[in-house]
Parts: C-alpha cells; sequence; structure tokens
C-alpha cells in the first residue's frame, strides 16, 4: 500500500461500470453549456455537408468542367466533405485534449494512403508490364 | 510512512503522472503531464482507435475496388447498373440521420430522456430508409444476372458496399440498445460513454459513405 499514489486509489480508474461524474478538466466545462451554439455547429457542418454534396452531383452531368478534371474534382470535394464531417461532426480539434485523437487520425490517413495509392500504382505497372496474352501464345513457336 | 511520502513520490522532472496538485491534476492535462486525462476523453479515445482501424480495413476494400473497377468480364459496367438517383435518395438518408444523431448527444447533453429517444428514433428510422434504399438496390441488381459472382467489378462492389451496409445494420442494433438504455437506466455516467461511442461510429458510417457515393457511385457513372 506504501507504494501506491493517491490517483491510483481514485474512484474514476476502477474497472467496470462505475457509476459518477467525469471530473473536470482544467480549462472545460463538465457539461455542454450553450445548447443554442452547439446546434448552430451542427446546422453549419450539415449545410456546407449538402452543399458539397449538390457540388459531387452536379459535377457528374456538368460540361461546364474539363471532362479529365472531373475526376479530381470528385476526389477534392470527398475530401473536403469527409473533413467537414470530422471537424463539425465527431468534433476533431486542435484542443490540448484532442491532441492524440489528431496523431492518431493522421497516422490512419497514412496507412490508408499507403494502401490506397500503394495497391493502384503497384497494379498499374503490373497491367502495364504484364505480357499480353496473344504474345504469350505464340513465344514458343 | 508519513502521509507527505505518499503523496509525493520523488519526481523532481515531473516524468510521472501526478505533478505537485492534490488531485494529480493540473490545467496541462492533456500535455503529458499532470495525471490521466478524464474516461470520457479515455473512452473516446480508444473507440477513436478501433475507428481508425475500420478505415483502414474499408480502405483495403476501396483499394481492391479501384484495381478491378474494369475487370468486368463482359458484364455490366457502372453505367449500366448505377442509378444516381437511387445514391442520391440514400446520400441523404444518411446525411440526415448522422445530423439527427448529433441531436441527440445534444439532448443527452441536456438530459431529455424526451429528445434524446426522439432523436435516436429519427435517426434509426433515416438509417433503416437507407438500407431499404441499398437492399432495394442490391436486389435489382441480382435479379438482373448482375450478383456479386458475375465479374470481378461486381465481387469488389458488393464487397466495399455491402460491408458498409453490414456496418450500418449493426449500428441500428447499436442503436436500439442505446435507447433502450437511456430508457431504462437514465443518463449515467457509462451509458453516456457507451452513447459517445455510438455516436463516433455513426458519424464515423457517414464518411464511408462520402467515399462510397463519390469515388463508387458517381465516378463510375463519370469514367467511360
Amino acid at each position: 500500500m506504501s507504494t501506491e499514489t493517491p490517483q491510483s486509489t481514485g474512484p474514476d480508474f476502477e474497472a467496470g461500470s462505475y457509476v459518477g461524474e467525469d471530473r473536470p478538466l482544467g480549462g472545460e466545462p463538465p457539461a455542454p453549456t450553450d445548447l443554442a451554439a452547439e446546434v448552430r455547429g451542427y446546422l453549419l457542418g450539415l449545410g456546407i455537408s449538402i452543399i458539397l454534396t449538390a457540388a459531387t452531383f452536379w459535377a457528374a452531368g456538368t460540361h461546364l468542367i474539363y471532362g479529365p478534371g472531373i475526376v479530381m474534382a470528385l476526389v477534392v470535394l470527398a475530401i473536403a466533405q469527409m473533413g467537414i464531417h470530422l471537424v463539425f461532426f465527431l468534433h476533431i480539434t486542435t484542443a490540448p485534449d484532442n491532441t492524440n485523437n489528431v496523431l492518431a487520425l493522421a497516422f490512419g490517413i497514412l496507412i490508408a494512403g499507403l494502401i490506397v495509392f500503394g495497391s493502384l500504382w503497384v497494379m498499374a505497372h503490373l497491367n502495364h508490364n504484364m505480357i499480353p496474352v496473344r504474345d504469350l501464345s505464340s513465344m514458343g513457336q | 510512512m508519513s502521509t507527505e511520502a505518499l503523496r509525493a513520490p520523488p519526481d523532481p522532472r515531473h516524468l510521472g503522472h501526478g505533478g505537485e496538485s492534490a488531485e494529480g491534476l493540473s490545467e496541462f492535462t492533456g500535455h503529458g503531464t499532470g495525471g490521466p486525462a478524464p474516461k470520457r476523453i479515455v473512452v473516446g479515445y480508444g473507440f477513436w482507435i478501433f475507428i481508425l482501424s475500420d478505415v483502414i480495413m474499408f480502405s483495403a476494400f476501396f483499394a481492391t475496388y479501384a484495381v478491378l473497377v474494369d475487370s468486368r468480364a463482359g458484364g455490366p459496367g457502372p453505367h449500366q447498373l448505377f442509378d444516381l438517383r437511387n445514391t442520391a435518395a440514400q446520400t441523404a438518408c444518411l446525411l440526415a440521420s448522422s445530423f439527427v444523431c448529433g441531436m441527440a448527444s445534444l439532448a443527452v447533453g441536456q438530459r431529455s430522456q424526451r429528445w434524446t429517444q426522439i432523436a435516436l428514433l429519427v435517426t434509426g428510422l433515416l438509417g433503416a430508409a437507407f438500407l431499404a434504399l441499398e437492399f432495394r438496390e442490391f436486389a435489382g441488381f441480382v435479379a438482373r444476372g448482375a450478383g456479386p459472382t458475375r465479374s470481378g467489378f461486381l465481387s469488389a462492389f458488393f464487397t466495399l458496399v455491402g460491408c458498409h451496409g453490414v456496418h450500418v445494420t449493426a449500428g441500428l442494433l447499436w442503436l436500439g440498445t442505446m435507447m433502450a438504455q437511456f430508457w431504462a437506466k437514465g443518463f449515467r455516467q457509462n451509458i453516456r460513454h457507451r452513447f459517445l461511442c455510438f455516436s463516433l461510429f455513426w458519424h464515423a458510417l457517414d464518411i464511408i459513405w462520402i467515399g462510397i457515393f463519390s469515388l463508387v457511385y458517381v465516378m463510375g457513372t463519370v469514367l467511360p
């Protein structure tokens, strides 16, 4: 017992379903205080998402964008909308208590990007360098 | 042993938890000093790690789809199959569901049983409408002979979109559980933590769907 520090015996660290309140964190209110501001935040996120979604479907049918550029426009719109969701709905912020979440997100994006772009890159080169089947069948003659 | 030694283990450079304050907390919590973060932060972080692993799994399915999208074996392609009006309706359902789920989390913050149940019910109904539209689309594909066994493109398509649909189905079950728990047990801390995880899950599913409707459906009808 003599080696334990006081905070390791506090009720916040018990396993299972401890029923109690979160301890207030320095600088953070224990409960949301301004409901109207939070609703406005969600509404703003919803509005931007609707605009970006409409832009995505619009870009598919328009002739105003240079054809090969539409693909890039769709990718940019998708990434923008994912960012909007992260900020307004998932509340990923730059606050100190979010540092770990942001770092984990950065690592996740790195791995996902490696998987997607790495696969496309490798498979495109593989297809490009593969001997066509008709050439392969004539090699034995 | 004196209480002085209990309270302040030798740590002159504040490398361990605790620091100088009596509760082991300081305003620097989150910067690596000042003791463990509140349980809400830790629970959210743990579930966030799970969501990111799920995102990585979906990125592998996206990569598979992108590689196989032209492997149609003479079968139908995105132009013959995809109906963007159906996709737009699905997108609207899921986006609205995600928004109402945010409203539910605000209702939980206000400890309003009535609005929590209403918001969660609407969230679930919109999610169910999304699933119904998706199921109708899949059934239409299979009826036209474009099932998952038809070509590599369709295998990858059904795996990617179907896996998202399975996630939404699991989310609906979880949502019903949350409604029952809020109803029966009230706004206890551990129930609110579960709901925090659920709302993260539900919003993350909408993020995955953004990738699917943009890069699979819309782009499929744009590319030759």
